[in-house]
């Protein structure tokens, strides 16, 4: 043994074990408190502790689930994406145009505007990382630019009857016990578990990890950087058309006012599942936590009746100063060299 | 030949007074944005004759110009405050959350005072600038005192200051029934819109500070290298919090002429997206969005443009949905040009292309 | 440790002609280089000598002008450090360049990662039992699946040499591996050096401490101003020959401080720290300087010299012991404080910590005055009157003060820093490392300048890593080793006595 690394040594006697390792520790915070949430929930009201309630939490959250996998991918990589709530809004408008008024059939048209968003996502990296322009005010003209488009196609909503997309949209799987879930949250969890896969194990994911933590090492060590970056946006912008997709689905309307400020919630719910918001850490499932929280926020309100609806806006707001707060006070105590 | 050659030297010797002097205009930061004004506003004047008419009316001046700008001024207080923000390698994404909560605080004070004299107005005015102020200083320590980034830090207050705002106005959409209020944002003075002088007189305080102190070369430092200012002594965490608290204030201005040119403070809508107009205003006036490098002239012009924009889209009778879509090509058209790595790719192929002509 | 004669041992990298330039100036002027197997090879040459340039042109960061770049005989030339990894070239940079959020093991087999046959899924097994016995070979035993960042630099610096070693290198390029390590860590990195060597790696050595040259290299390259002075065993190479090919003339025979210039035994010390100290940075110090004295803090990088400099300074807070100015006791919370009360500092970076590049050359000057000031504006004329004074003062080449000093040369820059605070008229001037990368003329200018001041009664704390520096201008000479002060020295001491005591002996 060497005289350098005592210390070093006698730690990796023993591998600490997961959930004392120091990423993980917002991600338990976020844990305790869906489970404290969930527990003050049921015994404040009546009928709070069911499964289908739960499982509501993915059904109506499914869209956003979607969009937070991408938004974890971009932030995780050190940037954000503000473009997302408006591609999800093009998205359904651009699908209900084909489908209602123009008769595609309704793969054809979905792969169209899956097409049409990583495009999108992919134009925007390749602006940001070839320009070296700001992600921020890049992914903010982005939002201008699809919405819009999306106002151009069409300024009304557009309802959607197609028979195929109908049926779809009113499937629910049966779960058992009387619960179900709809294809959207089947979609969503799908996309957690390929987004969860791809983060930790695909050579893709783990450049994204390395960028977050140092792009000019990552460089150095040789990874690809660039092409990196242009596919962590496209990722989102797929993320985000699949979004409009399952959102088409859940409202069974296009309309470009839809999902206003949805890029705000997504990126609250990043960062609430512990995802740090310069990048380098967090985990993809930490952000279906982060979502399932706010979601459930919203079932607290509903489930009161008596509260104000804003109160959501303000609650968000303090949890995300909470979390952030968390994250600085343990960026503060990591070691410095 | 000897006539020709003198001649020939004059007027070599004033072409090239012209020169250096065009060129010196060239170069001057202001000229794009007053350009791109200018243009916009001259196309208004062709498709519409008439469109730059102004006319005297009621004591008024009245015309599609005094409108632009009228319209403008809420943006513009906004952007001034934001302006200095950016210079100090800030953002602040809330402003649009403060202006409707200090409009919703100005018509609370307004409800809950009698109805007798002045003093409603003053306390209204009071009140909403102090709440602008205590926001913009809630950003600022978070940003200088807790450290966070100014996106994530004023994302906090966006997200949740409209709850805020309709927890004051209990939800509902507050109506104004007082006339001294509706001045701030309908009334005249020397036949000009009540709002210009808020906006000029803000412009011109800020002026001030910044060229006659030493604020504008503490502002710059800071900007160019926070670092280096602060080895300097140069006192760059009370001087980043300040910028927060005008930027707060400036918001509640807005606010103010924003409510009383409805007689109403709408908490969901009121401001709605102004913080992407504001930046996008910075951005068109030249100052550099990482910091260092700002003018306010220009983001003034910057918010006229905008204004003038969605007024030329609504005067041509294109949908207004086109509005958003041009205001996205222009923020590219802009960043990329910003960008030195852009313009020196375009530098590198309009010398190819020259090349390959020779 | 005798090794066989160089000339017997092949080389494996050769590098001739190497020519880079950077807008106007010429890094690299026809460069050649010879690393053999089996070989410790120093590169070494003063701040701006091309040492940085010729790594990143053998490392694939920069493409060269001309010249051209051989390994074990064939041309190469990697135009990415991804593809001089692939060759074989192995790089370990002076920052550790990795990712500290990523875990070690992640850290060794980044860009190259063995693959599980299903879905090409990161077999993270094989990961972690590769991160294994990669560190095994360097005596290592770490917990692979900890985050880098949990490590301190000395362990970093040893899992980007395992990296290197990874990648398969047939040359290691160790560019300043010494710069944070204590005694104790730099003797184990020499220890893998020397294992290294065994196994017939080609090794280049960068740095800038002698005496570790001649502890573990075999030849030595000197550069010089962008060109090769010279290829030389160390055998052959005394210390005096190899500091006069480096720096170009024999050490100034200059007189140093004279005798009439000591400063009066009973003058009160412009700045008095008794047992000033910050857990982790410095242990409690007591330091004095007197009005008109130049103190020079010697010791090497990471001795705790700049650490000290800051806390007098106010940048960071000090936990322990007491600081007194001018003999009342102060509390300094903020550079600004510091400059209230008569302080300055020229920082050892300058371009971080020092000049605001876009400022033109005035302001950059009028700044920390401006800052004491406060809020009253200073009117054009006395800035403009000010700026003047100090540009002739200190010889500031520029085309006029409203340049923007991003412009100017390092020497110019340094120049204009020190004006900055030269303006502020201070009772105590720090300086940390103030001729480094500097050209030799401009260096004379800064000091002749420094010296006239102190002369005047301003004190002054001269930090230098060069003792020849502190020897030939100090007063008396303070030497910091492993962040404590280890002791004093008056100022007629020969360079052999500073050396010695900053190398503990």
């Amino acid at each position: 043994m060497n005289a350098v690394a005592p210390a070093a040594t006698s730690a990796a006697a023993g591998r600490r074990p997961w959930w004392r390792r120091r990423a993980q520790v917002p991600l338990l915070v976020t844990l305790v408190l869906f489970v404290a949430m969930a527990g003050a929930g049921g015994v404040l009201y009546h009928g709070f502790l069911t499964p289908q309630v739960f499982l509501n939490l993915l059904i109506d959250n499914a869209f956003l689930c979607i969009v937070a996998v991408g938004m974890t991918f971009v932030i995780l990589a050190g940037g954000i994406d503000l473009s997302v709530g408006a591609v999800v809004a093009f998205s359904t408008v651009l699908l209900a145009e084909l489908v209602q008024r123009h008769g595609w059939p309704p793969l054809a048209a979905i792969a169209l505007v899956l097409a049409v968003g990583t495009g999108f996502g992919a134009g925007m990296g390749v602006l940001i990382q070839r320009f070296r322009l700001q992600p921020f005010v890049v992914t903010l003209a982005g939002m201008f630019l699809a919405r819009g488009v999306a106002t151009l196609i069409s300024v009304d909503s557009i309802d959607i009857d197609q028979p195929w997309l109908a049926a779809v949209a009113n499937l629910r799987l049966p779960l058992g016990g009387g619960s179900m879930l709809s294809v959207g949250a089947l979609i969503a969890l799908a996309v957690v578990a390929a987004g969860a896969l791809l983060a930790g194990a695909s050579s893709f994911g783990r450049t994204v990890y390395a960028i977050g933590g140092s792009e000019s090492s990552a460089r150095l060590m040789g990874l690809p950087v660039d092409a990196t970056v242009v596919r962590v946006y496209a990722l989102s912008g797929f993320c985000a058309a699949l979004a409009g997709v399952v959102y088409t689905l859940y409202m069974l309307s296009g309309y470009s006012q839809h999902a206003l400020g949805l890029e705000l919630d997504a990126i609250a719910a990043v960062v609430i599942g512990g995802t740090v918001l310069a990048g380098g850490s967090g985990y993809v499932l930490g952000t279906l936590l982060g979502v399932l929280v706010l979601g459930l926020i919203q079932t607290l309100i509903v489930f009161d009746g008596e509260l104000s609806s804003w109160w959501t806006r303000i609650v968000i707001g303090a949890l995300l100063l909470a979390f952030c707060l968390l994250q600085r006070l343990f960026r503060r105590k990591e070691i410095k060299p | 030949m000897a006539e020709t050659s003198g001649t020939m030297a004059a007027s070599s010797a004033i072409s090239s007074r012209w020169g250096r002097g065009l060129r010196r205009c060239l170069a001057h930061p202001l000229l794009w944005p007053l350009l791109t004004l200018i243009l916009l506003l001259a196309g208004n004047g062709l498709f519409n004759p008439g469109f730059l008419a102004l006319q005297w009316r009621d004591g008024h001046l009245y015309g599609n110009l005094i409108d632009i700008a009228h319209r403008a001024a809420p943006l513009a207080l906004v952007s001034l405050g934001m302006t200095l923000v950016i210079a100090l390698r800030g953002l602040d994404i809330s402003v649009g959350a403060v202006l409707a909560i200090a409009a919703t605080v100005a018509a609370w004070t307004i409800g809950h005072v009698s109805n007798d004299g002045l003093l409603p107005l003053w306390l209204a005015i009071a009140a909403a600038l102090a709440a602008g102020a205590l926001c913009g200083l809630w950003n600022g320590w978070l940003v200088v005192g807790a450290g966070m980034q100014p996106i994530v830090a004023t994302l906090i207050l966006m997200v949740a200051g409209r709850g805020i705002a309709q927890s004051i106005s209990g939800g509902q959409i507050l109506t104004l029934y007082y006339a001294p209020y509706s001045f701030l944002g309908n009334g005249f003075v020397l036949g000009l819109p009540f709002s210009l002088f808020v906006v000029a007189a803000v412009f011109a305080l800020l002026q001030l500070a910044l060229r006659k102190t030493a604020l504008g070369l503490f502002v710059r430092a800071i900007g160019h290298n926070p670092q280096a200012a602060h080895v300097a002594g140069v006192r760059a965490r009370a001087i980043t919090l300040g910028a927060y608290v005008f930027c707060g204030i400036a918001a509640a201005l807005a606010g103010l002429l924003v409510s009383s040119n409805v007689n109403s403070a709408d908490a969901n809508n009121a401001g709605l997206l102004l913080e992407l107009d504001a930046i996008l205003a910075v951005a068109l006036g030249g100052s550099l969005l990482g910091g260092g490098r700002f003018s306010l002239a220009g983001s003034l012009l910057g918010a006229l443009i905008i204004q003038a924009l969605t007024t030329t889209i609504y005067a041509i009778g294109v949908p207004p949905q086109v509005n958003l879509a041009v205001k996205a090509v222009l923020v590219f058209a802009v960043m990329l040009l910003q960008s030195p790595l852009c313009r020196g790719q375009l530098r590198a192929l309009l010398r190819l292309r020259a090349e390959r002509r020779a | 440790m005798t090794p066989a004669p160089s000339a017997a041992r092949p080389v494996v990298l050769q590098a001739r002609g190497l020519g880079k330039r950077f807008g106007a100036t010429l890094a690299l002027d026809g460069v050649d280089l010879a690393l053999r197997a089996g070989e410790v090879h120093a590169l070494m040459g003063q701040n701006g000598a091309g040492k940085s340039t010729l790594i990143k042109l053998l490392t694939g960061v920069e493409r060269p002008d001309r010249g051209s770049v051989e390994l074990d005989g064939r041309v190469i030339a990697p135009s990415t450090p991804m593809e001089a990894q692939r060759e074989g070239i192995g790089t370990v940079y002076q920052e550790v360049d990795l990712c500290p959020n990523l875990s070690v093991a992640e850290n060794l087999y980044a860009g190259r990662y063995p693959r599980r046959r299903r879905l090409r899924m990161i077999d993270w097994r094989q990961v972690r039992d590769g991160a294994r016995s990669l560190l095994r070979q360097l005596h290592l035993e770490l917990d692979v699946d900890a985050p880098l960042g949990s490590y301190p630099v000395a362990i970093r610096q040893m899992v980007a040499i395992a990296r290197a070693l990874g990648v398969s290198a047939r040359v290691l390029v160790l560019d300043e591996p010494t710069s944070s390590l204590d005694e104790g860590e730099v003797r184990e990195l020499f220890r893998v050096i020397a294992q290294l060597r065994e196994r017939g790696m080609a090794i280049l050595f960068v740095t800038h401490f002698l005496d570790q040259v001649y502890a573990v290299s075999d030849r030595i390259t000197v550069l010089r101003d962008g060109c090769r002075v010279g290829e030389y065993a160390v055998a052959d190479l005394p210390p005096a020959a190899l500091v006069n090919a480096m720096v170009g003339r024999d050490l100034p025979t200059v007189a140093s401080a004279d005798a009439e210039r000591a400063p009066p035994p009973d003058a009160p010390p412009a700045i008095d720290a008794q047992g000033l100290g910050c857990r982790g940075k410095l242990h409690p110090v007591d330091l004095q300087v007197r009005r008109g004295e130049m103190l020079g803090l010697g010791g090497l990088l990471g001795s705790g010299r700049t650490e000290l400099a800051r806390l007098l300074f106010g940048l960071d807070r000090a936990e322990r012991g007491e600081l007194r100015i001018g003999g009342e006791r102060v509390e300094l919370k903020h550079p600004a404080d510091a400059v209230m009360r008569g302080l300055a500092l020229c920082p050892e970076e300058r371009k971080t910590d020092g000049i605001v590049a876009e400022l033109s050359v005035r302001e950059n000057i009028v700044l920390a005055l401006q800052a004491r000031q406060g809020w009253r504006g200073m009117s054009r004329a006395r800035q403009d009157e000010l700026a003047r004074q100090l540009v002739q003062a200190l010889g500031i080449k520029a085309a006029d003060i409203e340049t923007p000093v991003g412009l100017l040369s390092g020497g110019n820059q340094q120049k204009v820093m020190l004006a900055r605070w030269l303006v502020t008229e201070p009772r105590l001037l720090i300086l940390d490392e103030p001729t480094r990368g500097i050209d030799v003329a401009a260096k004379q200018e800064l000091m002749a300048e420094v010296a006239r001041r102190a002369h005047a009664g301003m004190a002054v704390l001269f930090i230098s890593a060069e003792t020849g520096e502190l020897t030939r201008w100090c007063d008396r000479i303070a030497v910091m080793r492993e962040r404590r002060k280890a002791g004093e020295l008056p100022g007629g001491s020969t360079e052999a006595r500073v050396l010695a005591m900053i190398a503990g002996d």
